[in-house]
């Protein structure tokens, strides 16, 4: 069922299009990634679907119901904030019932109380936000987003703001929570791997346009454009036209995954290639491997305990016709 | 170098200033130039308290520093919340207006002081361009009575000292946090909700800070209620003015410029402690 759909939005600033007829479409209940570079538009949109910019053109469903022109306010969703936006000047309990208020709770403590249970916030309840940790801010923020149960939680770059080590439980705990409350989660994130881990589905946003809308693993396994290879990071893409290719499909370019090329006793008739080592490096579970090949810098993940050549040495690479994942443009 | 400056500076542009209206008020009043015996003579002591008495003698000096102390607060309340409107217009105007609006709220100082004033008196007299203009167009019969009154000077009041408060208001609106804003908009709240839970309640010390930045000179202000104002209720700064000038009781003016300061000690304590919680 469909909670979310955009459709043919459009929205220029001054000289830069920052979204050029997107449509999408997202489900209830579904966690949902908008991953991009900047300038991508993903902030754009998320900023449309919450109500702060008009779009210049196109239509934003909520639940059916046409909300492009609604303010704000009258939008059944809610937001958690970059950096989390929380209101100094009240309490962690003030903040989580400012919403549930505004829709005229005359009592919200009872459902501040759950909320507070929820995510761990107890004994905190009446700090300011200033004398919180970051990952604390960003429970309340959290917690303040779901006081009134919207079908709908815009997240911007929720992660973005946490130690790197607080990130990874941070954001399973997040999905899990989402699983748990049944609602609709979009996150705005940069970094694939967030995006990937968390998401059921990942849309790739570039210049404003959607370039792949899947699952992380079908986006992983097959992206569908050069760009979207190259976003997501570590992918090889290779030129039809420069490597010696035997591919299931025909396409101009393939993507070919670093864990997918393997070192070969001789150079094989097609797949493969002869390379030059230039950079070696141990990663505990792997081995990052660089090789410079048809003058291309080709990217190999060998399982480590492999004997490995040094750098500088001749050897002859070779992958399989299924490894290659045929990329459109 | 900077610093040893600085207290020189302060020594014989504040301290002693103070020090010497402070011993004038123990001084007795004699003809000569200064009309004033100093409290400490060759003989030593020679002062007096007569002038600490005068103060005390009747009720003329209090109600004098009471209307002074309600006009300022009215002209304070007034200039803060017609600033605060003009501050946060001003701050979320587009960039590049900004400069050009602050600039029009800061026109009237480039101005001289008692011009502005010479021009109220021509818009408010009998023969002024408001009654003209009202008796051409057949609304009035006769002129009003606009000038020498609490009106009048509440005008004057408000206009010169407007800047006071629009200046540090638009300094904080103008680098709020604006996610706050779109955040209480996110939860449900209206303009007018944001407005009041989270704008206001945020700029509070800021208003406080302007509130008083227009108090404390307005509670001694002396010119424009003698040019604009009503001619029988004397303010505490005309009151020092009358005893300087007129007078000529050097340790009385003193002595009441001394209490105006005591007066002004709590507000401009406060809005020390408002500057640093900015």
């Amino acid at each position: 069922m469909t909670l979310l759909a955009l459709e043919g939005l459009v929205k220029r600033f001054a000289s830069t299009t920052a979204l050029d007829a997107l449509s999408l479409q997202i489900g209830a209940g579904e966690f949902f990634a908008l991953l991009g570079g900047s300038g991508s538009g993903k902030s754009t949109l998320l900023r449309v679907i919450a109500g702060f910019e008009a779009p210049d053109s196109g239509r934003v469903r909520l639940q059916g119901r046409d909300i492009t022109r609604l303010p704000p306010q009258a939008r059944d969703l809610a937001m958690m904030f970059q950096s989390y936006a929380l209101f100094p000047h009240m309490s962690v309990r003030e903040n989580i019932a400012y919403g549930l208020r505004r829709a005229g709770e005359r009592d919200p403590g009872p459902r501040v109380a759950e909320l507070v249970v929820l995510l761990g916030l107890e004994g905190l309840e009446e700090r300011r936000p200033q004398q919180l940790s970051g990952g604390q801010q960003q429970r309340v923020a959290l917690a303040r987003a779901l006081a009134r149960r919207p079908p709908l939680v815009l997240l911007d770059e929720p992660l973005g703001a946490l130690d790197s080590g607080l990130r990874e439980r941070t954001g399973l705990e997040l999905r899990a929570l989402q699983r748990r409350l049944g609602a609709s989660f979009v996150m705005v994130t940069h970094d694939q791997a967030e995006a990937l881990s968390l998401a059921d589905r990942v849309a790739v946003l570039e210049g404003g346009r959607i370039a792949q809308v899947a699952a992380p693993r079908e986006l992983y396994e097959r992206p569908a454009t050069r760009a979207v290879a190259r976003f997501l990071g570590a992918a090889n893409v290779l030129e039809a036209g420069r490597f010696h290719l035997r591919a299931e499909t025909t396409a101009p370019a393939y993507a070919l995954r670093p864990e997918r090329i393997q070192l070969a006793p001789g150079l094989p008739e097609a797949n493969g290639t002869r390379a030059t080592v230039t950079e070696i490096a141990f990663r505990g579970g792997d081995v990052l491997l660089l090789a410079q090949a048809e003058g291309q810098v080709l990217r190999l993940v060998l399982p480590a305990g492999l004997a490995l050549p040094e750098p500088g040495a001749e050897v002859f690479l070779a992958w399989d016709a299924a490894a290659l994942a045929p990329l459109s443009a | 170098m900077i610093r040893a400056g600085a207290w020189l500076a302060l020594l014989l542009l504040v301290a002693a200033p103070l020090v010497i209206v402070l011993g004038m008020g123990f001084g007795t009043s004699a003809p000569g130039v200064p009309p004033v015996i100093p409290p400490i003579g060759r003989a030593g002591w020679q002062g007096s308290l007569e002038a600490w008495a005068l103060l005390f003698a009747d009720t003329y000096y209090l109600d004098a520093a009471l209307r002074s102390l309600r006009l300022a607060a009215i002209t304070a309340g007034l200039c803060l919340v017609l600033g605060f409107g003009m501050a946060l217009g001003i701050a979320s105007a587009a960039p590049r207006w900004q400069a050009p609006l602050l600039a029009l709220v800061l026109l009237p100082f480039w101005s001289g002081f008692v011009l502005r004033l010479a021009a109220w008196v021509g818009l408010l007299r009998d023969g002024g361009w408001v009654n003209s203009v009202l008796l051409q167009a057949g609304l009035i019969s006769e002129p009003l009575p606009l000038l020498y009154s609490e009106g009048a000077m509440l005008l004057g009041m408000v206009h010169g000292y407007l800047p006071f408060a629009v200046l540090p208001l638009t300094a904080t609106l103008a680098r709020r946090d604006l996610r706050l804003e779109e955040a209480a908009a996110d939860l449900g709240a209206g303009r007018w909700t944001v407005f009041l839970t989270i704008t206001l309640p945020l700029a509070a010390p800021a208003a406080g800070a302007a509130f008083l930045l227009v108090f404390i000179p307005a509670a001694g202000e002396v010119v424009i209620p003698e040019v604009l104002g009503a001619p029988d209720s004397v303010l505490f700064g005309r009151a020092i003015w009358g005893e300087f000038f007129q007078t000529r009781d050097w340790p009385a003016a003193a002595v009441l410029s001394t209490a105006l300061l005591a007066l002004l000690l709590v507000p401009i304590a406060l809005y020390q402690r408002l500057s640093v919680a900015r």
